[in-house]
C-alpha cells in the first residue's frame, strides 16, 4: 500500500493537489506540504484556535482534520483573503484597533470573524463574544478584537 | 502520531465486518475526530486502521415530526444546537449542545462521538500512566489530583463522563440505534452508558464491532420546561465541574414529574431519582428545591480535592427546579 495518499482539494478557489502520509493533519499539509503558514500551531489540539480555517463553508481546527479527509472540498485560509493590492476588511479593521499584540493568535481570529460575519453580518456583542470563544489570545487582547470585529461589520454593512 | 491506513466507508456492512475480528484498538472509527485525534496525538490509541464514517450517506440527517426526534450519529453538535425544532422544543438538548466546546468543535463533532468520547482524566490522556482505566492496577485518582474526578458511582475507576449531550437525551428519555455484525439494536441511551463497576475499562456497552447510527428523540410533553445548566471552570468553553439536565412537567408551579440527570460528577450520566422523588408532586419552592438538590448528593464520596462539586451539584439542581417553577 502506498504510504502517501493524493488528495485532491480547492484552497482559496485554485485547485492543489498534494500528497500526505494519513495521519497527517490539514494544518500541517497546510504548513508543511503547501507551505501557507498563515495557519498558526498553538496548542495542537482545539483549545486555542490559532489554526482556524474555514472547510466548506464551516470554521473548523486544522489541528482536528486529517489532511487526507479534504479531499473534494473547499479550504479558505487567512492566505486568501486580503485582494491583491487591499486587505479585506476585516484584516483593516484588526488594524485600526490595534487588535494585535504578538499576532500569533490573529490568523485564527480573523478566519473566525470571517465565519461569523459570513453567517450573521451584524451580531451583537454577545454573539461576537460566544462565536470566537473557540480562538484564545494569550496577549489578552480581547476587548480591542471584539471592537475590532464590531467595525468589520459595519464596514462590510 | 502512528502511521495508520484510512478508508472510506462505504456502507454499515463493510463497517461492522472491518471492525469485526480486531477487538478495540486496532481497527477504529473516525466521524468528527475530535476527540480521538487527541487519543492518537498523545499515543493512547494507536489503531492499524481508521474507518472513516463521514463517506456514509444520509446519517447526518436531522428529522422531526409530532411523535419526536431522529438524529443520525453523523449529525454535528453545531446542528443540533442550531436547528429551530430542538430550539423550540428540546430546549435540553439545544443548551447542552451549544455549551459543548467551540464553535470550531461544534462544526465537526458529531452526536455518536460526544456520546462515545473518551474520558479527560488526565491520568487516562497521560500515556506514561499505566491506570486502571487502560488495564493497569490503579485509579490514580483517589491518592493522586481529583479536583475534575467523580464525587459518585466511581468505584473503582473515579473518571466522569465528559459528554453534555447524554445527560440532556436521558433527562429527555431518548433511545439510541445500534448497529453491529448481527444487525441492528435499540436501547434506551440510559441503559448504553455503564459504570466502571460493571467495566472499568468502557464507558457504555457498544461492542468492538458496533456503531452508535441513530438517535430518537421522544417529543416532550406540552407542559414540559427543560434546561441544562453547566457550572465550568472559568466563562470560555469548558467541560462541566458538574452539569445538571432537568426536564419538569408542570402544573403551574407544582411538578408533575421531573426527569433529572447529572453530568460531570460520574463516570457515567447520572439519573438522580432522589433528586426526581423530592420533586415529583410538590408545588416547587425555595425548600422544596434545596431539599432536592441534598437528595441527590446525600450518597456523593469525593476524593481529595472535589468536594466542591458536592456543593455545584446541590445548587445546580435546584437552580433548575426553581427556574421550572418560574
Amino acid at each position: 500500500m502506498a504510504i502517501k495518499s493524493h488528495v485532491q482539494t480547492t484552497i482559496n478557489g485554485e485547485t492543489v493537489e498534494f500528497l500526505c502520509e494519513s495521519r497527517q493533519s490539514l494544518l500541517e499539509v497546510l504548513r508543511d506540504e503547501l507551505h501557507l503558514t498563515g495557519a498558526k500551531e498553538g496548542c495542537n489540539n482545539g483549545n486555542c484556535g490559532a489554526c482556524s480555517v474555514i472547510l466548506d463553508g464551516r470554521l473548523v481546527n486544522s489541528c482536528l482534520v486529517l489532511g487526507v479527509e479534504t479531499e473534494g472540498k473547499s479550504v479558505e485560509t487567512i492566505e486568501g483573503l486580503a485582494a491583491p493590492d487591499k486587505l479585506h476588511p476585516i484584516q483593516d479593521a484588526f488594524l485600526e484597533n490595534a487588535a494585535l499584540q504578538c499576532g500569533i493568535c490573529t490568523p485564527g481570529f480573523i478566519m473566525s470573524t470571517k465565519a461569523l460575519l459570513d453567517s450573521n453580518p451584524n451580531p451583537t456583542e454577545h454573539e461576537i463574544r460566544y462565536w470566537l470563544a473557540g480562538n484564545l489570545c494569550r496577549c489578552t487582547g480581547y476587548d480591542k478584537i471584539v471592537r475590532a470585529v464590531q467595525d468589520a461589520a459595519k464596514a462590510s454593512a | 502520531m502512528e502511521k495508520f491506513s484510512y478508508v472510506n466507508a462505504t456502507s454499515l456492512e463493510q463497517v461492522t465486518s472491518l471492525l469485526s475480528d480486531s477487538g478495540w484498538g486496532e481497527v477504529m472509527v473516525i466521524a468528527g475526530g475530535t476527540d480521538l485525534l487527541g487519543e492518537l496525538k498523545e499515543y493512547i490509541e494507536t489503531p492499524k486502521t481508521l474507518i472513516n464514517l463521514k463517506t456514509l450517506p444520509g446519517m447526518d440527517s436531522i428529522s422531526a415530526d409530532g411523535s419526536g426526534l431522529k438524529i443520525g450519529a453523523l449529525a454535528t453538535v453545531a446542528d443540533i444546537a442550531m436547528y429551530p425544532e430542538i430550539q423550540n422544543h428540546y430546549t435540553v438538548l439545544a443548551q447542552a449542545a451549544g455549551s459543548v466546546a467551540t464553535p470550531q468543535i461544534r462544526n465537526v463533532g458529531t452526536l455518536g462521538g460526544n456520546l462515545c468520547q473518551r474520558p479527560r482524566c488526565w491520568y487516562y490522556r497521560d500515556e506514561t500512566v499505566d491506570c486502571l482505566k487502560k488495564g493497569g492496577e490503579l485509579c490514580y485518582a483517589i491518592e493522586g489530583l481529583s479536583k475534575y474526578h467523580a464525587i459518585l458511582g466511581g468505584d473503582p475507576v473515579y473518571i466522569v463522563h465528559p459528554s453534555d449531550i447524554a445527560p440532556a437525551l436521558i433527562a429527555l428519555g431518548a433511545s439510541l440505534k445500534i448497529v453491529g455484525p448481527e444487525g441492528e439494536k435499540t436501547m434506551s441511551v440510559e441503559e448504553f452508558f455503564t459504570l466502571p463497576a460493571t467495566n472499568p475499562y468502557r464507558e457504555n456497552v457498544l461492542e468492538p464491532n458496533e456503531i452508535v447510527v441513530e438517535v430518537q428523540v421522544p417529543h416532550p410533553k406540552s407542559n414540559a420546561k427543560s434546561f441544562y445548566l453547566k457550572a465550568r471552570e472559568k466563562g470560555a468553553p469548558d467541560f462541566a465541574l458538574a452539569s445538571v439536565a432537568g426536564v419538569f412537567e408542570m402544573e403551574g408551579n407544582t411538578c408533575q414529574a421531573a426527569s433529572i440527570v447529572l453530568g460531570g460528577v460520574a463516570p457515567a450520566p447520572w439519573r438522580s431519582t432522589e433528586a426526581e422523588a423530592a420533586l415529583t408532586g410538590k408545588m416547587i419552592t425555595e425548600s422544596v428545591s434545596m431539599q432536592a438538590g441534598e437528595d441527590a448528593v446525600k450518597d456523593a464520596q469525593p476524593l481529595n480535592d472535589n468536594a466542591y462539586k458536592v456543593t455545584l451539584t446541590r445548587n445546580l439542581i435546584s437552580r433548575a427546579a426553581m427556574m421550572a417553577a418560574k
